[in-house]
């Protein structure tokens, strides 16, 4: 195909021209960075929780006589375990997306103090015996905690469980010691210590980070004897009787604790609530993205038939000496072509720009490079598509209109 | 001749319905987009207390250690210890001044078989409601000497009232909060600042009914009630006392009328810190002295989604605008001839512009009218998200006249450039083709 002639047309039309390669380059910058947004939202929210989220629900009870709850706790979990279907159950103080943070920060050698600046915020997760089945946590390295190391473990009102050993995530044993086994390792934080006897797959912080996903899985998990600061029951089942498992949860410990605010939930409803925002996030960006395309689309069909028409008689002049149908519909591809071109490589520079100026402004990373090329090929791709409506009509101009007079 | 141009217009639009319409509907989904997020974002960032914010200041202090201290790079703590918060309270330097911290009020209704349930509530002392001019229904606040002898009183929302009471006037009455009882010595109106700025910690429910229960700050500690935040800047053992603890989990706001009043705090939280830090008790001299509306813009009280969201509809409707000035141009080339018969019958260059400007101002209202209509679906679509603030969003009267200011203002832009190709269009060479 020769370009020539297309450039020349193109050069005497010169503000529809610039005007069609001015929005494909807008809707080209836009859409790389909404799509972009919607990727790192996407992945945020299938960040992996080595937990059983299908099968725990959770009941916060809340509001007890606080001197009374160390009874209440062997109590209220022996009535769980009488529900049908409960596999295991326990009891904790906060759960993984439950924006509920229970933080201290740790240094690694004996004299760190908490308020060292080097030290390492990580989030304490008080596991009641049982928890790591409760909650289906598995085990990679060691033991999870034994009967006596959970009895001797006291919060009275302290920040501090008076434990010396800990169970962390295989992220945080990687972070704190890179290249080294994790077994055994102390943390400090003047006058708390804890040490190492097992490591877990990754489960999630209350809180993730969306700029640093290895944070959102500094946690360790300590030993607790029933202690007022647990108020979260958990209960594993099949995924099937969660609904059921927590209605009656609630009912049991809300005739157990009279006095008690009871609330109940899944797992999943926590994971969602937590979510909900984003999930929200991606379907407006999405709507946008694809209404902002068939609003570009609808652009070329509009401006492209104006053309044709426009040249409805310099067409049937090209057909009467010989150009076919196809050469006529090549034509218009090809000039559709070389405006998206020219639209995506000014779009790619602005969208590049654009996510520069966000990266300054707000927490959003650099946008992989392969972003620009992709938004660039959609674009082609609607110019292609919208241009073929005109494009089919230019070609069935019959070659007699050139001997008509206008 | 106004008149005449309406009727062209309308005349030429109809002439070629599918561009009209397509021309309409692209400015009104740009309209419609731009404004939904305007909305929300107008909610996020309006002044929870018009009449009383420009008057209304944060003191912030940092107690936290010396290591790791970089003059000039550090930030005063968001909160204050119980200390600092009662010194400031005490030494009554403002024109009002209050300590407050959230709370989880218990309460536990009167009939049997009523489950006990959790309702916000905050722990303050006595300037509270002067301090923010709260409105009350019946009664009326605490005082001074209650803040100290931790009187057994509360005021309560509407809502509670209404809740508990069945409404009425129930000063006098006892409501029972964490097993206790306390005498309601006041009924609010409907009082909810959004967002609720005061709490100490802004980022949780920030928008809604707001709080359902005051009482002074001892009379709920008496009861054990625990703050809401808690943050703290050294080794702590005991977090039941945390009045002792070195913890900071209070806010302190104070009223201040001039910027000679606020340069004169500023100055005597300044002289207070130096004086802690030669005692030993503080370390660092950082403080802070931040408008109601500057605490807001500090604490990013508007979630960085909206503003996103925002860029990301206008982006949108600038495309939309480049679409229509593109479909507006095609069409007006395309009535060459037309032009140039009205240039040769003696119009002038003014009236051609004007009456393209006219043409493309009637498809700005349209698009104005049918944008509305998508703005509120969109404002329909974010009440059903689950954001603490969706119930809020709506288009009040400025964003409604906003809303035809941006749809004409694009429509008039958009038309510039085909109304000034039309008006320079030279008539002859388009007459002689014909």
């Amino acid at each position: 195909m020769e370009i020539r002639p297309i450039l020349a047309s193109l050069r005497k039309h010169r503000i529809p021209t610039l005007l069609i390669v001015l929005q494909i380059a807008l809707a080209c910058a836009v859409l790389c960075n909404a799509v972009f947004m919607i990727g790192k939202r996407v992945s945020d929210m299938h960040l992996p929780n080595a937990m059983d989220e299908a099968g725990t629900v959770v009941v916060n009870v809340q509001g007890t006589d606080e001197k009374l709850v160390a009874a209440d706790i062997p109590r209220n979990l022996a009535a769980l375990r009488g529900i049908a279907g409960a596999q295991a159950v326990s009891v904790v103080h906060t759960m993984p997306l439950s924006r509920n943070n229970w933080g201290w920060s740790f240094g690694l050698t004996p004299d760190a103090p908490v308020s060292d600046p080097n030290n390492l915020n990580v989030t304490l997760y008080f596991a009641g015996e049982n928890a790591d089945k409760a909650m289906g946590l598995q085990l990679r390295q060691g033991r999870f905690f034994n009967a006596e190391e959970y009895a001797d473990s006291k919060v009275d009102g302290g920040a501090v469980p008076s434990t010396h050993v800990m169970v962390v995530t295989e992220t945080l044993a990687k972070k704190l010691w890179p290249g080294q086994s994790a077994l055994g390792k102390t943390v400090y934080s003047k006058p708390y210590y804890f040490t190492v006897i097992g490591i877990v797959a990754d489960v999630l912080r209350p809180y993730t980070f969306a700029l640093d996903h290895d944070r959102s899985y500094y946690d360790i998990f300590l030993p607790v004897a029933p202690d007022a600061v647990l108020h979260e029951y958990i209960l594993r089942g099949a995924p099937a009787d969660r609904e059921r498992i927590a209605r009656e949860a609630v009912a049991k410990l809300q005739q157990l604790n009279p006095q008690a605010v009871v609330k109940g939930q899944t797992y999943q409803s926590i994971r969602d609530q937590y979510f909900a925002n984003s999930q929200s996030m991606v379907w407006i960006l999405v709507l946008v993205c694809l209404v902002m395309l068939a609003v570009t689309a609808f652009g070329i069909v509009g401006l492209t038939s104006f053309w044709v028409s426009q040249r409805r008689r310099q067409i049937g002049i090209r057909r009467a000496v010989g150009a076919t149908r196809g050469d006529i519909l090549r034509y218009f591809r090809t000039e559709n072509f070389l405006l998206s071109s020219a639209g995506v490589l000014i779009g790619m520079v602005l969208a590049f720009g654009i996510n520069l100026y966000l990266m300054q402004h707000y927490e959003l990373e650099r946008m992989p490079w392969y972003y620009l090329p992709g938004g660039a090929l959609t674009l082609w791709l609607i110019g292609q598509l919208a241009v073929l409506g005109p494009a089919t009509r230019a070609a069935s101009v019959p070659p007699v209109i050139a001997t008509q007079s206008t | 001749m106004f008149g005449y141009y309406i009727e062209l217009a309308v005349r030429s639009l109809r002439r070629n319905q599918v561009l009209t319409a397509l021309m309409i509907v692209t400015l009104a989904l740009g309209i419609g987009a731009s404004i939904t997020t305007l909305a929300v974002l107008k909610l996020l960032s309006g002044d929870p207390l018009p009449e009383k914010s420009g008057h209304l200041f944060y003191p912030q202090i940092d107690p936290n250690p010396l290591e790791g201290y970089v003059a000039g790079q550090a930030k005063p703590d968001p909160m204050m210890s119980y200390p600092d918060a009662m010194y400031l309270v005490h030494a009554r330097r403002a024109r009002r001044q209050a300590a407050m911290a959230t709370m989880q009020a218990k309460i536990v209704p009167d009939r049997a078989n009523d489950h006990p349930y959790f309702a916000d509530g905050m722990m303050t002392t006595s300037d509270f409601f002067g301090l923010f001019d709260v409105p009350f229904q019946y009664g009326s606040g605490w005082s001074a000497p209650d803040d100290e002898s931790a009187a057994p009183v509360a005021v309560i929302s509407d809502f509670l009232n209404d809740k508990l009471f069945g409404g009425g006037n129930s000063v006098g009455k006892t409501i029972h909060v964490w097993g206790h009882d306390l005498r309601v010595i006041g009924v609010l109106k409907h009082w909810a600042p959004q967002p609720r700025f005061y709490a100490e910690v802004i980022g949780n429910r920030d928008y809604g009914d707001g709080d359902a229960v005051f009482m002074p700050l001892k009379t709920a500690r008496a009861m054990d009630a625990g703050a809401g935040n808690l943050q703290c800047y050294a080794q702590v053992s005991d977090l039941i006392h945390i009045e002792t603890a070195p913890c900071e989990w209070l806010g302190v706001w104070v009223e201040l009328d001039s910027s000679a009043e606020v340069a004169s705090y500023k100055a005597f939280l300044d002289g207070y810190v130096k004086e802690q830090i030669a005692l030993g008790r503080l370390h660092r001299p950082d403080t802070s002295l931040l408008s109601l509306m500057g605490w807001l813009i500090d604490q990013q009280v508007v979630p960085s989604d909206a503003r996103l969201q925002t860029y990301l509809a206008f982006g949108f409707l600038l495309i939309c605008v480049v679409n229509t000035v593109g479909l507006l141009l095609a069409k007006c080339l395309r009535r060459g001839r037309e032009i140039s018969v009205r240039r040769a019958l003696g119009a002038t260059r003014r009236a051609i512009f004007a009456q393209f400007m006219v043409e493309a101002g009637i498809i700005g209202i349209a698009g104005g009218v049918l944008g509305l209509v998508l703005a509120e679906l969109g404002l329909l679509a974010v009440r059903h998200q689950p954001a603490d603030y969706a119930s809020l969003a709506h288009l009040d009267g400025q964003m409604f006249l906003a809303t035809f200011a941006v749809a004409l203002a694009a429509s008039l832009i958009a038309g510039l450039l085909p109304a000034w190709r039309a008006c320079v269009m030279a008539p002859a060479p388009q007459l002689k083709a014909a």
